[in-house]
């Protein structure tokens, strides 16, 4: 089968889709992140993808062995500790630079769907760990506002210009975002203090 | 009492009559000051633990915010911890009134991810949609019950309750569990089903029919129901696909999106049902599609069952699957099998893949990415109702406070699946 949306993608923004592939018949396309707006609104509205629905919006965390990261934000006892530990020097998977020379550790994924045409595309934004950050999809889909929020409150990637971006499944005195890889799965959080009710 | 006086509202001493010396404003609106209240946490009409603030005038909602997230439970986190097999039990626990669908589509999901996608056996696949769908009927049923039972129909969440007994004791004889059930396995199914199970299904079913029946008659053109649902919590078809809807409320607002039509998964494709649609997208229609899709799900597994075929329920692959105990205890290779699934898990090759099947609520996807380690790299479950709860406040918005109830109780929020 042809691929016509990723095809249509890479015509329409040959600069921005920086990789596609097609694993277990889900076509994916990482793309830059600057103009992420501009592409989200034309794949929802040209004729030719229809993408109608925003199904999913996520994040993964790439950090592993061997990959850069500021020694503020890894703690190596973490590592040492984690179940996915991986070989040095042998990633398994990196995603693109979303510039040149730079690294990226997080990838932000998102799901659309057309209701018309019953077809699927996987959008990735590579994004480095010292700037996560990338723009809301509010505008275009409203879904994206909850999803958003869960991926800021697990993955600490800031969505710029999200209506209101704060926690969501979590509470606000939590320390950290917990779905990063150097976040130990045992760490204990510090005791909430009772608030004043009068306050 | 003096400021009263000067008002002209207490009599004088010895005065027959005096009238207030201002014209009162009857017709008019009253001043109101906006007020916000809490509903939940926990509170009795809102089933599941969810708050939502609403700021009122009078009793009307100007404006609400919904707060989720008091059943989190780290499900990602705890599945990045485990093999692809120990995940089972934490999927039980996300729509845990459908505990088997949640099981079925992280089968599915690392079925495909393996390239196990079409090879599954036959009856395993036909078992997976009966399962299914009994699992979609109970909770709907769920949902219905609570639903009516908010808006004081006591009765019905009687009846509706004593056929999901019905049914949940079908799933136990199958499973061995009501709810905290984990019967799938990668490549198949952890257990086939009891002597005599399927007469005893349509029995049930048949009683289950009855009672929507009984329901329909009672409640279907019960004025009092059509008073509070009619019109109440109505969303575009547009604003609803907007909005990522999915699922039962999609199709109500006369969307006619299902998966198992549209991407048909296991052996949906050889069956015939319909999609029940609604056209206004309220309260009301929403109940009119879920009892419909009760009633072609009775319809689903009544052909399932005059169809199911023979054979074995597990792929055969000793790398996915594992082996019988005689071999496990009996040879040097069968032991060697079993240990590796157990301490190292199934080796499952590096990529990425999402998997979605209609579950009770909408859409229900997992997202994994595989290191090719024997855990997750990372298990994301979509869950269908988030975005309809997200949707909460728009719903409600220019309602009264006692329309909340049937809008809440229309998605179906599920704690363990929302909030994870």
């Amino acid at each position: 089968m042809a691929k016509p949306l990723l095809e249509a993608l890479q015509r329409r923004f040959p600069t921005e889709v920086l990789q596609c592939h097609d694993f277990r018949g889900d076509e994916t396309a990482i793309i830059r992140r600057d103009r992420i707006v501009e592409i989200f609104t034309w794949l929802r509205d040209c004729p030719d993808t229809d993408l109608n629905l925003l199904v999913d919006v996520t994040a993964v965390d790439y950090l592993a062995e061997g990959l850069s990261g500021s020694p503020s934000s890894v703690e190596s006892e973490s590592r040492r500790t984690s179940p996915n530990q991986h070989q040095p020097g042998k990633p398994w998977y990196q995603p693109p630079a979303p510039e040149p020379g730079a690294t990226a550790r997080f990838e932000v994924v998102y799901h659309l769907l057309s209701l018309a045409r019953g077809w699927r595309l996987r959008v990735k934004v590579p994004l480095t760990e010292q700037d996560p950050l990338v723009d809301s999809l509010v505008p275009v889909y409203q879904s994206a506002d909850w999803f958003e929020r869960e991926a800021w409150d697990l993955y600490g990637i800031r969505f710029e210009g999200h209506p209101d971006l704060k926690r969501i499944l979590l509470y606000e005195e939590f320390i950290g975002h917990p779905l990063r890889k150097d976040y130990p799965i045992n760490r204990r959080q510090p005791l909430v203090p009772m608030k004043d009710p009068t306050a | 009492m003096s400021e009263r006086r000067e008002q002209g509202w207490v009599r004088e001493e010895g005065a027959d009559h005096v009238a207030p010396d201002f014209e009162p404003d009857l017709q008019g609106d009253l001043h109101t000051r906006h007020l916000t209240i809490n509903l939940g946490p926990s509170h009795p009409a809102m089933h599941g633990t969810v708050q939502l603030k609403v700021e009122v005038d009078g009793e009307t909602i100007v404006r609400s915010e919904c707060n989720v997230g008091y059943l989190h439970r780290a499900f990602e986190k705890s599945c990045e911890a485990s093999t692809w097999t120990q995940v089972f039990p934490y999927t039980d626990r996300l729509n845990y009134v459908s505990p088997l669908l949640n099981n079925i589509g992280y089968a599915l999901a690392v079925e495909k991810l393996l390239g196990l996608s079409g090879r599954l056996p036959e009856r395993a696949g036909y078992l997976r949609v009966i399962l299914g769908e009994i699992s979609r009927i109970t909770d709907h049923q769920t949902c219905i019950a609570a639903q009516l039972m908010e808006l004081g129909a006591m009765t019905p969440y009687f009846w509706l309750m004593e056929g999901r007994e019905a049914l949940w004791d079908l799933i136990e004889a199958m499973v061995g569990a009501r709810m905290t059930t984990s019967w799938c396995r990668v490549g198949g199914l952890a257990t086939d089903m009891p002597e005599g199970w399927d007469g005893e299904l349509r029995h049930a079913l048949d009683r289950c029919l009855g009672i929507l029946d009984d329901v329909d008659a009672l409640v279907k053109r019960n004025r009092i129901f059509i008073d509070r649902t009619r019109g109440i919590g109505a969303m575009s078809a547009a604003e609803a696909i907007n909005r990522g809807w999915s699922g039962p409320l999609l199709r109500a607002c006369g969307v006619p999106y299902d998966v198992r039509r549209s991407m048909p998964y296991l052996v949906y494709d050889r069956l015939d049902f319909e999609i029940p649609i609604g056209g206004s997208g309220d309260v009301y229609d929403r109940y009119l599609v879920r009892m419909e899709e009760m009633r072609q799900s009775d319809r689903i597994i009544r052909q399932a069952l005059e169809t199911l075929p023979q054979g074995p329920l597990c792929v055969d692959d000793p790398t996915v699957v594992l082996v019988a105990k005689s071999q496990a205890h009996g040879s040097i290779e069968g032991l060697i099998n079993h240990f590796k699934i157990i301490m190292d898990g199934i080796q499952v090759p590096p990529g990425e893949v999402y998997s979605y099947t209609e579950a009770a609520n909408g859409e229900l996807g997992f997202y994994l990415v595989s290191s090719g380690a024997g855990r997750p790299w990372k298990c994301r479950c979509r869950p269908p109702c988030f975005p309809m709860v997200q949707s909460l406040p728009r719903m409600v918005q220019g309602l009264m406070i006692a329309d909340v109830v049937p809008c809440f109780g229309s998605i179906n929020m599920i704690g363990g699946e929302c909030d994870r």
